[in-house]
């Protein structure tokens, strides 16, 4: 049985005059220690996929339908009293912004110790003591002077090094990190990046790894989420997904990428914007962006369907795999 | 640190400079020392002797030293209507006024924390609703107005408290009396305590409020929601404290106001204290009381806003209180 | 979740834009505001027209007759017909008074708010237009004015010139030494929002493209920058307008403005205060009552303009 099972999840936004969809539908899994991408631009759906896993999302936004199975206990029907035994222990994340993730106003150590304290029945020395030793591990070093340091006397480096060691303080099965490096110096993202899949590694824990970037994305992980307005558009293994990209949205993903081009060549983009979760355009919601589209396109709403090892949600990869002539014997 | 504290005390000097300068101004330009002191009758002659015996004819620079140097070592001048030292009259006032101070504040910051919490913690709740609605009522009702309904209510409807005066106090030390060790003292206070709270609670009740609300949507808060720590510990632990740092320096800025309202509470009691005296000696225009109180207020005023921001400096890791001494 | 931003971004809004249908819309859809607006047109409407509406003019000593004094309002036992709110210590009519002094309480509030939004948007403006080392200097200045009450400032202002020209004198020009204190001592509220949307309006390609084309700093300041400014500053008038009002009765309460002779709602009470514990409680009373009701719609307008304009306002 997998770890984490998630399906048709519907997450909505009750604005001033309407109610916006945010997550529509989505479904996937996660199996125990499995490393799973979830990529797509901003507004695509990822965060807040990441956000609705732990049950955080909060007004105006819920839950519309859909389970969230941990183990198979559902997380969005879960009491608040369970869902916090949850929190930060059987699976706990790490947010966007070291900067602002941690309270300016306490210590390292008593951020670190109240976690504990709050799963654990444990001495406050003993908790300082579990920190101390999982301050190590993320490389920070003497650990015990940090834990008297408040969040503004550290780096953002170090700072998100801390909130991984926090995030691994109460050996979780899952870790959900929501774009752990954006906003830290391209210099030390691949350090934090590496760090992590170590730690993931030696510690088997499952990561959902939410990220616009999908070098990352083939370096960390081993199954890819490919998000677009909201929906899942293409699923599979990373390596597949990388090397042989189905739907056009993805291929346009991965051309973009700079390795891709030869250098002196432009670099090729996907013509066009996301939509806004607004203004959603009837049938695929990629349709206005993409060079196959047709007219079903425009109208239809493609379901997310299983070719072989990945699963695409596309009209025109539906009628390649179905065999090339059909549409033409019907035009 | 120590520069820090430097650089306030510095500010603080600074600020008492140029009250000085204003209190001197007005000393010189209100009223006529001659005249209280020899009347009209005498000659042209003799007052211009008398202008050179006390200095009148100085050159500015020479009465404000004077001035300056006569108010370091405590004098202020003599009071015409009391016939004694202004610096005497205000401190035996002094006492009066602090303990109406410290009755409001205890109101104050007794209520206002725990009421702006619930009202952040629960927007939608009804108690939170009525809390609002009186408070948007309390700003809109003036310091004088609800201390004369309050008397109208109160004294002379029901009788239940006194409307004017301490009542019996006892004295502690120096010129300090007391309304706190007897009964009819404490009634007294009650209700110019209450008066002079009744437009900064609300103020406050909102301002903990709308800052509490946003601390709620930070991510630090959602990150220890995430942590799986208790309601109580955000609430209490997390959130609070980032809520109070806003409030500490708001509570600063509003300590010139408190002065301001006990003027007003303290007429309409007639309580003994400092503002009811400062309206007496403006009527009855007697400069060195007038002087004397601008220069103890601003005094006062300088040295609890320096408190302020030391408390703040020293609540708030964030302020590295070495650098911003540098 | 700090990526994925649902609402849409504002783009740069014109004069017209703040009375969009965003705010007739809420403004139909709240009744609190809906009564507060009524209630304070009804009030400013009657306060305006007053030397139509009252009865009997209280500035003429031809119609006040001292005999008439104290009498209670009309539902009280041993009322005078004529005298709908009973009549004040000189037998002035209560009702004509409490117009007359609602105009004078309206009228230096909102002269008072008028020269305080002049002067902070003048010099919020330019700090933040111009900056550096002017900047600076302004800033530090609305500080320390900011952190010296108004109503201390205004005290003691009153006080030393009631002193020094004699309360004759005073008394004459005292509308224009309450709108003038009361107005010169808020300027920083306006000053620091403007010069903060400035400042942010300043970074934006519009005004590049308005500096580019030739227009000088004025015409781009007034044309294109202040309209940005425009909802802060509703939404701190409506709230000035209302402090103004309650500096204006507490300074006249304390004797340091209107005299009694023409009694703003503030000297009203004052002179009421005295009655109270001889049974005339309507002399304080009804005009405190129609002193609370003003401010209180004031604000509950400015409450409601808040939360639909949301602007950003400074803070501390």
């Amino acid at each position: 049985m997998s770890l984490l099972s998630v399906r048709d999840l519907t997450v909505k936004f009750a604005m001033r005059d309407e109610t916006v969809t945010a997550l529509n539908g989505i479904s996937f899994d996660v199996a125990k220690g499995e490393r799973l991408g979830i990529v797509g631009e901003s507004g695509a759906g990822k965060s807040i996929t990441g956000f609705s896993l732990m049950n955080l999302i909060s007004r105006p936004g819920y839950v519309d339908r859909g389970e969230i199975l941990l183990d198979g206990e559902d997380v969005v029907k879960m009491s608040d009293k369970r869902l916090r035994e949850l929190r930060g222990d059987k699976m706990s994340m790490i947010f966007q912004d070291p900067m602002v993730t941690l309270n300016p106003v306490l210590t390292i150590g008593q951020q670190m110790v109240e976690t504990l304290l709050a799963h654990r029945k444990l001495s406050r020395e003993e908790a300082r003591q579990i920190s101390i030793v999982k301050l190590r591990e993320v490389y920070i070093p003497s650990p015990e002077e940090r834990l008297d340091q408040y969040p503004h006397e550290l780096s953002g480096g170090m700072r998100q090094r801390i909130i991984i060691a926090i995030a691994l303080l109460l050996d979780p099965q899952l870790i959900i990190a929501d774009e752990p490096t954006t906003a830290l110096d391209v210099t030390i993202q691949a350090d934090i990046m590496e760090l992590l899949l170590e730690l993931c590694q030696s510690n088997k824990v499952g990561l959902i790894l939410i990220t616009h970037d999908l070098g990352v994305v083939s370096q960390m992980t081993e199954r890819t989420l490919v998000m677009y307005a909201g929906r899942i558009i293409e699923a599979g293994r990373t390596r597949e997904i990388i090397n042989d990209p189905q739907h056009p949205y993805t291929q346009g993903l991965i051309n973009a990428l700079p390795q891709q081009t030869l250098p002196g060549h432009k670099l090729r983009q996907i013509p066009g914007n996301m939509p806004s979760l607004t203004n959603i355009p009837p049938g695929c919601p990629f349709n206005p962006r993409c060079e196959f589209a047709t007219d079903l396109c425009r109208t239809h709403i493609p379901e997310i369907a299983r070719y072989g090892d990945v699963e695409v949600a596309c009209h025109e990869v539906a009628r390649l795999q179905a065999g090339g002539d059909r549409q033409e014997q019907s035009a | 640190m120590f520069a820090y504290l430097v650089k306030r005390v510095f500010q603080a000097i600074a600020v008492m400079f140029v009250i000085s300068l204003i209190a001197f101004a007005i000393q010189g330009n209100l009223g006529d020392p001659l005249r209280e002191l020899v009347g009209q009758s005498v000659s042209e002659e003799v007052r211009q002797q008398l202008r050179d015996e006390l200095g009148l004819n100085d050159s500015f620079m020479v009465q404000y030293l004077r001035f300056a140097g006569n108010a370091l070592q405590g004098d202020l001048g003599t009071s015409y209507f009391f016939k004694e030292p202004a610096l005497d009259v205000i401190l035996k006032k002094l006492p009066a006024t602090l303990e109406l101070v410290l009755g409001a504040t205890v109101i104050i910051i007794g209520l206002s924390v725990p009421l702006g919490v619930f009202t952040a913690i629960k927007p939608d709740a009804f108690l939170s609703r009525i809390i609002m609605g009186l408070s948007i009522i309390g700003i809109s009702v003036p310091v004088f107005l609800t201390a004369i309904l309050m008397i109208f209510v109160f004294s002379v409807e029901y009788g239940w408290f006194p409307s004017f005066g301490r009542g019996d106090v006892v004295q502690v030390w120096g010129y300090w009396e007391t309304n706190f060790a007897t009964f009819d003292g404490w009634m007294h206070i009650i209700l110019p305590s209450i008066a002079l709270a009744s437009i900064m609670l609300p103020l406050f009740v909102r301002l903990i409020r709308a800052e509490m609300m946003e601390v709620l949507q930070s991510e630090y808060v959602k990150y220890a929601v995430a942590k799986g720590i208790k309601p109580r510990r955000i609430y209490f632990v997390h959130a609070l404290k980032n809520t109070l740092l806003p409030v500490i320096t708001v509570g600063g800025v509003q300590i010139g106001t408190m002065v301001a309202y006990t003027i007003l509470t303290e007429t309409v009691f007639q309580w003994p204290g400092m503002g009811f005296m400062f309206l007496e000696a403006v009527n009855r225009v007697d400069t060195p009381l007038i002087v004397a109180y601008l220069i103890v207020v601003g005094f006062i005023f300088v040295v609890t806003n320096t408190i302020v921001d030391l408390i703040y400096g020293l609540v708030n890791p964030t302020v590295n209180l070495a650098r911003m001494g540098a | 979740m700090s990526t994925e931003t649902l609402s849409p971004s504002t783009e740069p809004s014109r004069w017209s834009k703040i009375l969009n249908s965003n705010l007739g819309y809420s403004f139909r859809r709240n009744p609190v505001a809906m009564v507060s607006m009524i209630i304070f047109l009804l009030i400013a409407g009657a306060a305006i027209l007053s030397p139509l509406i009252a009865p009997y003019d209280p500035y003429d000593p031809a119609q006040i007759d001292i005999m008439n004094s104290e009498y209670p309002p009309v539902w009280i036992d041993g009322a005078l017909p004529q005298f709908v709110f009973g009549t004040d210590d000189q037998g002035r009519d209560l009702w004509s008074t409490i117009l007359y002094g609602t105009r004078l309480s309206l009228l230096i509030g909102v002269c008072a708010v008028a020269l305080q939004a002049f002067l902070g948007i003048s010099i919020g403006l330019i700090a933040g237009y111009i900056g550096g080392r002017l900047d600076n200097l302004l800033m530090r200045m609305a500080d320390i004015q900011l952190s010296f009450s108004t109503l201390m400032v205004a005290i003691i202002f009153l006080a030393v010139t009631q002193a020094m020209f004699g309360s004759e004198m005073f008394n004459r020009y005292a509308v224009f030494f309450l709108i003038a204190v009361i107005g010169v001592a808020e300027w920083p509220q306006y000053a620091r929002t403007v010069r903060a949307t400035v400042l942010a309006e300043k970074k934006k390609e519009y005004v590049d493209s308005a500096r580019v084309l030739g227009f000088g700093p004025g015409r781009i300041m007034v044309r294109h920058i202040l309209p940005n400014s425009l909802s802060p500053i509703f939404v701190i008038s409506t709230v000035q307008v209302a402090n103004a009002i309650i500096s204006e009765a507490s300074l006249s309460f304390l004797g340091l403005g209107m005299p009694p002779s023409q009694p703003s709602l503030g000297s009203l009470i004052s002179s009421g205060f005295d009655y109270i514990f001889s049974g005339s409680w309507w002399i304080t009373v009804i005009p405190g009552v129609v002193l609370v009701v003003l401010v209180l719609v004031i604000n509950l307008l400015g409450d409601w303009m808040r939360d639909v304009l949301n602007p950003k306002l400074y803070k501390g």
